[in-house]
């Protein structure tokens, strides 16, 4: 079956994504709650992080640039998308974020924009792999793409 | 005891702003088994409750689960409101939060919350408001069957004061 392939490298990618930290157990949790009532429901989960996330990144990079650092909002924001990477299990993506809010809490604008820099390349590398493995995971069909305890 | 087919399923009422956590609240209740309303304000659920059309309950809600930090009316004041208000008051009430704040915590419990859930909300968490609601619903029926008491009595008196009742 040329599906075996294909079944053990989207196994292969789910594993990688576990074992080098950019996802924790809540992904696990939302895969739990995927169903035939909602086929797609951790795609569609995700990609509202996407859109939640480009528009949260716009908004840190403007209030980044503001002159005196507008702490508050700053911690607002990051607060908000924190949350929301939480909510998917972004393990990188989420340590990121409480760094930021750390320098926030402390002052510190430089923290804040080096933090920014590296959370942003985090979000990168992890929405460049989710969307291989959901690719991945619609060629191989219907059938299930992660160990779902039934 | 025949139940009435809207009694075979409880009915939560979700509260929260960002749009992410509440597509995951309404699928772990659903889930569950539970027929779920979404909204994302505090404003909104007081609405939906009919809290705004002489205090009268428009729609049976067995549990209300809000977030915390919401803009505008908090999951807090949400939770004051409803336990203000004379119908609404013995509605469970559940709050969610990201932040780990034990005096927001002890505050929300003391203040009559049911339960306070960390994001993010799990299945796990989710199963810990069946008693609650359980409780609730035999309660209710035993009021049910006391307000029947009542009205076959016509000898029991209260007191009315215009459309207040003092019990």
């Amino acid at each position: 079956m040329e599906r075996n392939p294909m079944r053990r490298q989207l196994a292969s990618l789910r594993k990688s994504l576990f074992d080098q930290g950019y996802l924790d157990e809540q992904f696990i949790e939302l895969e739990q709650l995927q169903d035939d009532a909602n086929p797609n429901f951790v795609e569609e989960v995700v990609t509202l992080y996407y859109r939640d996330s480009a528009r949260l990144i716009l908004n840190l990079d403007h209030a980044l640039e503001r002159r005196p650092s507008d702490f508050s909002k700053l911690d607002g924001l990051m607060h908000q998308f924190k949350g929301s990477s939480s909510s998917i299990g972004a393990k990188k993506v989420k340590a990121e974020s409480t760094l930021f809010r750390e320098y926030c809490k402390s002052g510190n604008a430089e923290g804040c924009m080096r933090t920014f820099q590296q959370l942003k390349k985090e979000y990168a590398t992890l929405r460049k792999k989710l969307e291989t493995y959901f690719q991945l995971a619609r060629q191989i069909g219907p059938m299930e793409s992660a160990n779902r305890p039934k | 005891m025949v139940m009435a087919a809207s009694e075979t399923k409880f009915h939560v009422l979700a509260v929260d702003d960002t749009l992410i956590d509440r597509k995951l609240i309404e699928k772990l209740l659903k889930t569950s088994s539970y027929q779920v309303t979404a909204v994302d304000s505090g404003t909104k659920a007081l609405e939906f409750l009919g809290l705004n059309n002489n205090d009268h309950q428009d729609v049976e809600v067995n549990l209300i689960i809000t977030d915390y930090c919401m803009p505008g009316m908090t999951g807090y004041d949400l939770l004051r409101k409803i336990k203000e208000s004379s119908s609404f008051k013995d509605i469970p009430v559940v709050i969610m939060s990201s932040d780990n704040i034990p005096s927001r915590i002890n505050r929300c419990l003391e203040d009559g919350a049911e339960e306070f859930f960390l994001k993010p909300v799990q299945l796990s968490d989710v199963n810990k408001l069946r008693p609650h609601l359980m409780k609730r619903r035999t309660q209710t029926n035993v009021n049910k069957r006391k307000a029947m008491d009542e009205i076959v009595s016509p000898d029991r008196t209260r007191a009315r004061y215009n459309e207040l009742e003092v019990n």
